[in-house]
C-alpha cells in the first residue's frame, strides 16, 4: 500500500513539473491551440462549404472528425515530451533516483491530458462559431468529450513507449505522422465509411478512430437524418467498441513502456 | 563476501564503499567494458581518466542502475547494483555528462522537484533546495528558469541535484567538460568541500589537470579496461623526470631542432604544432645545454620552458605508446592490429 502511495506521489511530482512546463513555453500552448482550430475552420469551410448532405450538415459532420483527429495527433505530444527528457539526461536522472519506476510515464500521460482538454474546448469554442450545435443535450455531449478525452489518454501511452524508443525528438514526430495520418484519414472522420474501396471500407470500420468518431457524434447529435444504419458491428456499438480498444490498448502499452523506461539505456 | 555476513547485499566490515569486479558492456560489437575492476575507500576520490569513448559513461551508468553490465559484479554502499538496485540508488547521488537538470523548471523547482523524488517530504524538501541553491551561489537565480542560467550555473544546478539526499556516494560523470577554465576552478573548489565532508566521490574526467586536482587515487582506462593506477605522483614516477618544451619560431628547422632535441632526451619525443616536448634528465644544465646547441645553428624560439610530467604526459606515454608501437605492445593491440590484418 505504502508503495502504491509513493509511486502516486512520485508521479503528481512528475506531472506537476509538466504542467509548469506547459505555462512556461507558450510556444507548444499556442501550437497546441492554433492548429485545432486552424483545422476545424478548414474542414468547416474548404470541405464544408462544397458538400452537402441532403437534411443535414456536412459541418456537423465533420466536428467530430475533426476533434477525433486532432486529439489522435495530440498523442504525439507525449511521445516528443519523454523523447525530449530522454535526449537531454533527464530521464537518466530521475532513473537514478529511488523513485517509482513507473511515475515518470505515468506522470506524462496524465499531464498530456491537459493539452487535449484545451484543444477540445477550443475547438468546441471554434465549432460553435461556425455553425456546429449539440442536438443531444448538455450530458450526452459531455459523454462524448470525456469519450473522445479516455481515447486520447489511452493514445498517449502507444506514443510514450514509441517515445523512450526512438532517438530523437525529430523522429517521433516523423513516425506520427507516418501513422496517424492514415489512420485517421482512413476512417469515418470525414467521409461516411460505406463509401469507401471494399479493403478500405472494412479497415475503416474496424478503425477505433472511426468508433470514437462515430460515438461521439451520436452522443452530440450530429448524425443527419436518413442516415442508414452502420451496418459493420463495431459502428453499431461505437461506444463500446471505443471502450474495448482504451483499456486494450493500455493494459498494453502500459506495461509495454513502464518496461522500455526501466531498460531504456544510456546513449554513448 | 563475508561469509559472516547474514544479508547477502550487505557487506558492512567491509571499509570499500565501491567495488566493481570485471565488468563488462558490450554494444553489438563495440566493447564498451572490457574486464573492468574498481576499489574506492569511504571518504576518497576516484578519478576514472580516459579519453572520449573509454568507457566511463558506461562504467557509472553500470554503478548508478542504469545499466546493467554483461557480466562482473559491483556493489555501492553495500548494495548490489544488479540485486538490489533500489538500495543503490538510496545512497547514490548523480550529475551527469549533459546536465540534466530541467531548463523550464527554475533552479528551485529543480531541486524541490528532485527532493520530492527522494522523498523528504515537502517541508524538508524546499529547506534543502534554498540550502542548495545559497551554498552554490544560485540564491538570487533561484526563481529564474534555468534556460537563462550560464554553463557553470547549470553545471553548479546540477551537482546540487546531486546532493539534494546529502547521499554517501556521489558520482559525478565528466563535471566540468566545455565550461570555461574560471567556472571549472570554481567547480572544483566546490567539490573539494564535499568531500572534505565525509562524502565518497567516484569521477570520471578527459582533463588530466582536474584527476590530479581533485583525486586521492587515479585509474587510467582506455578501450573499456585499466591502463594504469595508482596516486597522481606515482602516475608521474612512472612517466619519469622533467619535460623540456620549446616552441619554434618557423616549421622550417623542425627537423634539425628534433635531431638536437632527440639528443638530449631521456625518451620520446612529442611533437605539436611547432613545440616540442622531450623527458631529460639534469634539469637546468641540460636546459641550457638545449639552448646553446639550438642557438649555434639559428634556430629560433619563440618559447621555451623546462616542467614537471603532467598527468597528460602520463596519458601520452601509456596510450601512445600502445597507438604507435605495434611491435613492443601488450596483447591487447596485438589482437587489434591482427584483426586488422586478416
Amino acid at each position: 500500500m505504502e508503495n502504491i502511495a509513493y509511486a502516486f506521489a512520485d508521479g503528481v511530482a512528475i506531472a506537476k513539473r509538466n504542467v509548469i512546463k506547459i505555462r512556461r513555453v507558450p510556444e507548444i500552448l499556442v501550437s497546441v491551440l492554433i492548429s485545432p482550430i486552424m483545422f476545424v475552420l478548414l474542414f468547416a469551410y474548404v470541405f464544408g462549404s462544397s458538400i452537402e448532405i441532403p437534411g443535414g450538415s456536412y459541418r456537423e459532420f465533420l466536428i467530430s472528425g475533426t476533434f477525433a483527429m486532432t486529439i489522435t495527433f495530440g498523442a504525439t505530444l507525449t511521445g516528443a515530451g519523454l523523447a525530449d527528457d530522454m535526449q537531454k539526461g533527464i530521464i537518466d536522472r530521475f532513473r537514478s533516483l529511488p523513485m517509482s519506476r513507473s511515475a515518470v510515464v505515468f506522470g506524462r500521460t496524465a499531464s498530456d491530458v491537459i493539452y487535449n482538454v484545451l484543444s477540445l474546448v477550443i475547438m468546441a469554442l471554434t465549432g460553435l462559431v461556425v455553425g456546429w450545435r449539440i442536438h443531444n443535450g448538455l450530458t450526452s455531449a459531455l459523454a462524448g468529450f470525456a469519450l473522445l478525452l479516455l481515447f486520447a489518454y489511452a493514445f498517449s501511452w502507444i506514443m510514450a513507449y514509441v517515445g523512450l524508443m526512438v532517438p530523437s525528438v525529430e523522429v517521433i514526430n516523423n513516425v506520427s505522422f507516418m501513422v496517424i495520418f492514415p489512420l485517421t484519414f482512413i476512417s469515418n472522420a470525414f467521409v461516411p465509411a460505406e463509401n469507401l474501396p471494399t479493403p478500405l471500407r472494412i479497415f475503416a470500420e474496424w478503425n477505433p478512430v472511426s468508433a470514437v468518431t462515430q460515438a461521439s457524434r451520436e452522443l452530440f447529435g450530429n448524425i443527419p437524418p436518413g442516415t442508414p444504419e452502420p451496418t459493420a458491428w463495431p459502428l453499431q456499438n461505437a461506444a463500446l467498441y471505443t471502450l474495448i480498444w482504451v483499456a486494450l490498448i493500455i493494459a498494453i502499452f502500459a506495461p509495454l513502456a513502464v518496461r522500455r523506461y526501466k531498460r531504456v539505456g544510456v546513449r554513448n | 563476501m563475508n561469509p559472516t555476513n547474514t544479508s547477502s547485499t550487505r557487506s558492512t566490515d567491509n571499509n570499500n564503499i565501491i567495488e566493481a569486479r570485471g565488468l563488462v558492456k558490450k554494444y553489438g560489437d563495440v566493447v564498451a567494458l572490457d574486464g573492468l575492476d574498481l576499489t574506492v575507500p569511504k571518504g576518497t576520490i576516484l578519478a576514472l581518466l580516459g579519453p572520449n569513448g573509454a568507457g566511463k559513461t558506461t562504467a557509472v551508468s553500470i554503478l548508478t542502475t542504469l545499466l546493467e553490465p554483461d557480466s562482473g559484479t559491483a556493489t555501492v554502499a553495500g548494495a548490489d547494483v544488479i540485486h538490489a538496485p533500489d538500495e543503490v540508488r538510496r545512497n547514490i547521488g548523480l550529475s551527469g555528462q549533459f546536465a540534466a537538470v530541467d531548463e523550464h523548471l527554475t533552479g528551485f523547482e529543480n531541486l524541490d522537484l528532485f527532493g520530492r523524488l527522494y522523498r523528504l517530504g515537502r517541508t524538508r524538501s524546499r529547506a534543502r533546495a534554498r540550502e542548495l541553491l545559497d551554498r552554490f551561489d544560485l540564491t538570487d537565480a533561484a526563481h529564474r528558469p534555468v534556460k537563462t542560467y550560464s554553463g557553470g550555473m547549470r553545471r553548479r544546478l546540477d551537482l546540487a541535484g546531486a546532493l539534494v539526499a546529502e547521499a554517501p556516494v556521489l558520482f559525478l560523470d565528466e563535471p566540468t567538460t566545455g565550461l570555461d577554465p574560471r567556472s571549472r576552478t570554481e567547480l572544483w573548489a566546490v567539490i573539494r568541500d564535499l568531500v572534505s565532508q565525509g562524502g565518497t566521490l567516484l569521477l570520471t574526467t578527459q582533463y588530466m589537470e582536474e584527476a590530479d586536482q581533485l583525486a586521492d587515487d587515479i585509474v587510467v582506462i582506455d578501450h573499456g579496461h585499466e591502463i594504469a593506477h595508482g596516486t597522481a605522483d606515482e602516475l608521474k614516477t612512472t612517466v619519469g623526470g622533467e619535460r623540456i618544451e620549446i616552441s619554434l619560431q618557423s616549421d622550417l628547422l623542425m627537423n634539425d631542432a628534433r635531431r638536437i632535441l632527440s639528443r638530449f632526451s631521456v625518451g620520446d619525443l612529442h611533437v605539436e604544432g611547432r613545440t616540442l616536448t622531450a623527458p631529460i634528465s639534469g634539469g637546468a644544465q641540460t636546459l641550457t645545454d638545449v639552448l646553446r646547441s639550438l642557438d649555434a645553428e639559428d634556430i629560433a624560439l619563440r618559447d621555451v620552458g623546462l616542467r614537471r610530467p603532467t598527468l597528460d604526459d602520463v596519458f601520452l606515454s601509456l596510450t601512445g605508446h600502445m597507438a604507435e608501437n605495434e611491435l613492443e605492445d601488450t596483447s591487447d593491440s596485438e589482437l587489434e592490429s591482427v584483426g586488422e590484418a586478416r
